[in-house]
């Protein structure tokens, strides 16, 4: 579903990723961990096309992203829940979701709503509230639920747990899970490798701009070397 | 007290057109936070233009719309050419981009048509309609019938339409609104287009009452300016309140002081703002943004 193939970007003149390989096939949950710097998020600014790309290619459902700009991609399945959660703190949650569907004015769009409101219940309580007013756990709901706005082939997470208490980081890699069950092939950024690892199939190790070892999920959790680096084991 | 009245309904006719080009402030501020002080020449292209094709035998409806369509384009020509390429410059910068489009504009207009002052004919004739001891002009109507309607349709655009919220994202935070899928460089099109439209009307419509010429668009950006920072910038509420209040506190100046010190009025306010009310009237304490 999703192809990358010797990946290159900078910013200015600096290039921090150096040629990333990576693929992502339908209905799977794949992981990108590794340490902050990595490259993680420039990876996936690249793939939603808020990143300029200096080398190699990405592909996705079979035809190139190259040249595609940034606002097309979400129409082609490709949607993102970026660092930082990035919500639109002067608009009201469900202006926030509402956005997340600008592609789509059908009946689904108020469907999705309250799916996602089935999905983190305390988004329809403060559902006219400024967004900006949320907590951070909840902003983090938010952003992922406006992602899923998109009706995405794909979701890119980057680091949802990032910042966040150890029950809400459950509840939250308990609803990335959960979308295996609804058709959503995952690409998921985490710097918990341990969480991520967990509920993925598969996953790859960044390190500086470069992807270090990949392998099932399984088997990365138990590399002692990963142990040792990354799950502090 | 028919003095007063007097004062009052020049100070709401001026206050219209403040309140229009406060308006226009307020989108490209809310699309960009870029304070655009070209809008002043807006106003200015849509009073020459309507009177250059006007005096050249264009009945003056059309000749209005062509003006309003014509500086719709110059500002997304502005957009185009100033700003977009220079994307990602601080804040700052992007305001100077605008004062020089502003110099640039007037230096063109001035080739263009001319030196000279002008006007065109009034819409509903000249006879003063007398209310209570004062009179007003049935063009003052114009005016001011004309920032209410733009003022309520805006309100709809930004609080009805998803558009409209499209444009407040993309000023609440341009990288998550091109996630979701928003092309941020079209509602910047489109928020110069909106603004310089509505720049354009209000010389329109102000034109048979204060005449126009080359170089009125600054007068005309400062007291916008000052209307839309004391209703608090960014909030079409607060630029249409703010406008009104600033024509009638410049009316109220020239009345009772002296008409010298009329000009003074929108700089002192603009002062007293940034010390006492920073975020105006209407305006929220700074937002968050991220
Ligand atoms: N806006 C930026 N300008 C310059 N360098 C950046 C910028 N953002 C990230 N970097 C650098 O790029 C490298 C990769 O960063 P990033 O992709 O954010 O890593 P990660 O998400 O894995 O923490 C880091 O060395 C970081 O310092
Ligand atoms: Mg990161």
């Amino acid at each position: 579903m999703l192809e990358v193939e010797g990946l290159r970007s900078r910013y200015g003149r600096i290039e921090v990723l150096h040629g990333v390989d990576l693929k992502v096939s339908q209905g799977e949950i794949v992981t990108v961990v590794g340490a902050n710097g990595a490259g993680k998020t420039t990876l996936l600014r690249c793939l939603s096309g808020v990143q300029p790309v200096s080398g190699g290619r990405i592909s996705f459902q079979g035809q190139p992203l190259t040249g595609v700009p940034a606002w097309k991609r979400p129409a082609r399945g490709l949607t993102q829940s970026p660092e930082g959660r990035q919500i639109f703190g002067n608009l009201t949650v469900e202006e926030n979701l509402r956005l997340g569907a600008w592609n789509f004015k059908d009946e689904r769009v108020g469907k999705d709503m309250e799916d996602a409101f089935q999905m983190f219940p305390i988004l329809r309580e403060k559902r006219n509230l400024a967004a900006g007013g949320l907590s951070g756990g909840q902003q983090q709901m938010l952003a992922m639920a406006r992602a899923l706005m998109g009706r995405p082939a794909c979701l890119l997470l980057d680091e949802p747990s990032m910042g966040l208490a150890p029950i809400i980081v459950q509840q939250i890699f308990d609803v990335v899970e959960s979308l295996r069950g609804r058709g959503v092939t995952v690409l998921l950024v985490e710097q918990n490798a341990f969480g991520a690892l967990r509920i993925a199939d598969r996953g790859y190790v960044m390190e500086n701009g470069r992807i270090a070892m990949q392998g099932a999920a399984a088997e990365l959790i138990a590399d002692p070397r990963i142990r040792e680096a990354y799950l502090g084991i | 007290m028919s003095e007063l009245l007097q004062f009052l309904f020049s100070g709401v006719t001026v206050g219209a057109v403040y309140a229009l080009v406060a308006l226009g402030f307020t989108i490209i501020y809310n699309a960009s936070d870029v304070v655009n002080f070209a809008q002043g020449e807006f106003v200015m292209l849509g009073g020459m233009i309507t009177w250059f094709a006007h005096q050249a035998g264009i009945p003056l409806p059309v000749a209005a719309f062509l003006a309003i369509s014509i500086t719709a384009a110059i500002g997304v020509a502005m957009n185009k050419l100033a700003i977009e390429p220079a994307r990602g410059a601080p804040i700052v910068s992007l305001i100077i981009i605008t004062i020089g489009a502003s110099i640039f504009l007037q230096g063109a207009a001035q080739l263009v048509f001319d030196k000279q002052i002008h006007d065109f004919p009034a819409f509903s004739g000249d006879a003063p309609i007398r209310v209570g001891g004062a009179t007003i002009l049935p063009q003052s109507l114009w005016v001011i019938g004309g920032a209410l309607a733009v003022f309520v349709g805006l309100w709809i655009f930004f609080t009805r339409t998803l558009l409209g919220r499209a444009v407040l994202a993309t000023s609440n935070n341009r990288l998550a609104a091109q996630l979701v899928g928003i092309n941020t460089n079209f509602v910047m099109t489109l928020s110069f287009a909106l603004s310089a439209g509505i720049g354009a009307l209000a010389g329109v419509l102000a034109t048979p009452i204060t005449l126009t010429a080359y170089n009125v668009g600054i007068a005309f950006a400062l007291k916008g300016f000052a209307g839309a920072m004391l209703g608090g910038m960014g909030n079409p509420k607060g630029a249409l309140v703010g406008g009104f209040l600033i024509g009638l506190i410049e009316a109220l100046t020239a009345g009772y002081l002296s008409s010298q010190y009329k000009d003074a009025a929108a700089f002192v306010v603009i002062l007293l703002v940034l010390f006492v009310r920073p975020q105006g009237l209407f305006g929220r304490k700074s937002t968050d943004r991220v």
